[in-house]
């Protein structure tokens, strides 16, 4: 019953068809939502009323012959760090708990326009910081396909709420693709790796666009220079549709490209014949043999059809981790000093003014997000600015020129998506520069502002069955070949 | 590699420095945060010295993906936010605005 709803295509195409509604799609994963959420823990809020009145309104729309766009009736998630007029936005933090933004993001404007039904809003890494979604001020979020193992992140939840379709447990993986999941679809940020790395864990498609390509606008800012929003699905010609709603320039984000989006669900038939694909030729230490194993079947499969495998080499690939991990943090240190005590979300009373900043910082923020601010502060501070933030800067500028070289020679470059399928609970808490590392292969793309996706690509075939991902690297503005490598992989797995 | 004309990236990280940046950020750390704090720090910073074996002298700071120019829009009266909505969301509003506390410390 459910497989043939599985896509967002299919469910566009069986509501338009009038083989089901867009009432009875949503019924379908409320149900799912009810039957494993207290166990996922998915979402931070359900939007089960406004969606039901949605759904009903694109329902008696399409029946009195009115298009309601590409989405009509389509259930989509949202991660809790896009505004959402009037309803809850807490970025996972207790500084935020109850603030109801007075505006909508850009890009959920742009669902609506299109016909999408807002489920709800995923959980998250405390204001999008980290990789296991277990910093959440609201409790961790499970991966459904192994309730004892994180779902990556930061937009666990976003993943997660795409994903939780997937059967639990160990044959998880294998029986992957049939049903539908809390949402068709979702929406996550990413900001070193957010939307792909948790794609990857939990076995679905993420894109990370280039930088500029889809509003920030309404995006509760993480690292401004590197953050961006990407869709979470379970098929890359689903990426590519949502690709197109959300994407294109926005007068209201100073940052946004002044083009349209490239076209990418035309693309997705054109093979990857005569295409020349990137391999490093030093893979960094630490990723899993099952990890490897999968990233060289995919490039076999390429090989297969038609393109050219050629070594790169990104010589600056292992000081990204420091370079990312001075600049993010010091760009959250600034942009998270709006959180006062004075606008909106907490306030701890105090006598006076710099007291109460103090005292509300130290009770909204968590443990990870106050090193972070800690760190980011310390790097931009008098006498430590040239040391850390500086020369951060600079190795971002040599990361770009190695991205340039390598596509001298290639079009695309494949990498792991994570060093590691999806890990358990509690494995990487306690040391943070251990779960940095999830980051490696990830972050790279944000320093440069070039476009990225997750696409899944089989199980680790001994230990476990967890999902591998494989990552495409493209250019800025490469989004169209990339979704053509990404379809090619699909084929193939 | 020749030594840069850059500071180094390691400089010796005190509980007291520790201190003195939660107080710039703004965030009061308990005893226990400071010292959790002065570790992880020290140990993140140890790992992020791997830069210093990097010539950057003559390497351009790059702090955008693309190069930013200012955006500019016709000077035309656009709606805002509505504002008993934005006051809502305040921890203390009162007669239309945001009240905080006293800036010098004395409740008047």
């Amino acid at each position: 019953m459910t497989s043939e709803f599985v896509s967002v295509v299919d469910i566009v195409g069986s509501i338009r068809g009038g083989k089901t509604t867009a009432s009875d799609v949503l019924e379908q994963h409320l149900a799912r939502i009810d039957k494993r959420e207290t166990e996922i823990h998915a979402f931070n809020h359900i939007m089960a009323e406004s969606a039901r009145a949605n759904a009903a309104s694109i329902d008696a729309d399409l029946k009195a012959g009115n298009d309601r766009g590409p989405l009509a009736g389509v259930p989509i998630a949202l991660k809790d760090n896009m505004c959402t007029r009037g309803v809850p936005t807490t970025c996972s933090s207790k500084i935020l708990e109850g603030w109801k933004p007075p505006y909508d993001a850009t890009v959920v404007t742009r669902l609506q326009q299109a016909g999408a039904v807002i489920v709800g809003k995923t959980n998250l890494d405390e204001f999008a910081m980290g990789s296991s979604t277990e910093n959440s001020a609201f409790g961790p979020t499970r991966n459904p396909l192994d309730t004892s193992r994180v779902p990556g992140g930061s937009s666990g939840g976003s993943a997660a709420a795409v994903a939780a379709g997937f059967p639990g447990g160990s044959s998880g993986g294998s029986a992957a693709a049939v049903a539908a999941g809390f949402a068709a679809a979702s929406l996550g940020s990413d900001t070193g790796g957010s939307i792909r790395q948790p794609a990857a864990l939990c076995g679905v498609v993420g894109v990370k666009p280039t930088y500029g390509m889809v509003s920030r606008q309404g995006l509760v800012a993480f690292a401004s220079s590197l953050d961006q929003i990407g869709p979470f699905t379970h098929t890359v010609a689903d990426a590519a549709l949502l690709m197109e709603v959300i994407g294109g320039h926005d007068p209201l984000d100073s940052t946004s490209l002044d083009q349209p989006v490239p076209s990418l669900t035309a693309v997705l038939g054109q093979g990857v014949k005569g295409m020349r694909i990137g391999r490093l030729a030093d893979m960094p230490d630490g990723c899993e043999p099952e990890v490897l194993a999968r990233l060289d079947a995919a490039f076999d499969a390429l090989k297969a059809a038609g393109a050219t495998i050629v070594d790169i080499a990104l010589p600056s690939l292992s000081y990204c981790l420091t370079a990312y991990y001075l600049v993010a943090p010091a760009e959250a240190s600034s942009n998270l000093a709006r959180y006062d005590g004075v606008r909106y979300g907490l306030r701890v009373e105090s006598a006076d003014l710099i007291s109460m900043y103090g005292a509300t910082r130290a009770a909204g923020f968590g443990a990870e997000v106050k090193r972070r601010i800690m760190l980011g502060t310390y790097a931009l501070s008098a006498g430590y600015y040239d040391a850390y933030y500086g020369k951060a800067l600079k190795v971002r500028r040599l990361i770009a020129n190695d991205f340039a070289a390598a596509y001298q020679s290639c079009d695309v470059i494949l990498t792991p998506t994570s060093p590691t399928v999806a890990f358990p609970i509690g494995e990487k808490t306690s040391d943070p520069l251990t779960m940095y590392l999830c980051d490696i292969f990830t972050i790279p793309t944000n320093l440069a502002g070039h476009a990225a996706m997750s696409v899944p690509f089989g199980t680790g075939a001994h230990s476990h069955s967890m999902p591998v991902g494989v990552q495409i690297l493209a250019p800025a503005l490469g989004e169209p070949t990339m979704f053509r490598v990404a379809a090619e992989l699909e084929r193939a797995s | 590699m020749s030594p840069s004309s850059d500071a180094k990236t390691t400089p010796k990280i005190t509980a007291q420095v520790v201190a003195k940046v939660a107080h710039l950020a703004r965030l009061d750390l308990t005893e226990a945060e400071l010292a959790l704090m002065t570790t992880q720090l020290t140990g993140m910073l140890d790992h992020f010295g791997d830069i210093d074996k990097l010539d950057l002298s003559a390497v351009t700071p790059m702090a955008q993906p693309f190069p930013i120019k200012n955006v500019y829009r016709e000077d035309v009266v656009v709606p805002g936010l509505d504002r008993q909505e934005v006051l809502d969301n305040a921890p203390a509003p009162q007669d239309g605005r945001f009240r905080v506390p006293p800036s010098n410390g004395a409740e008047s």
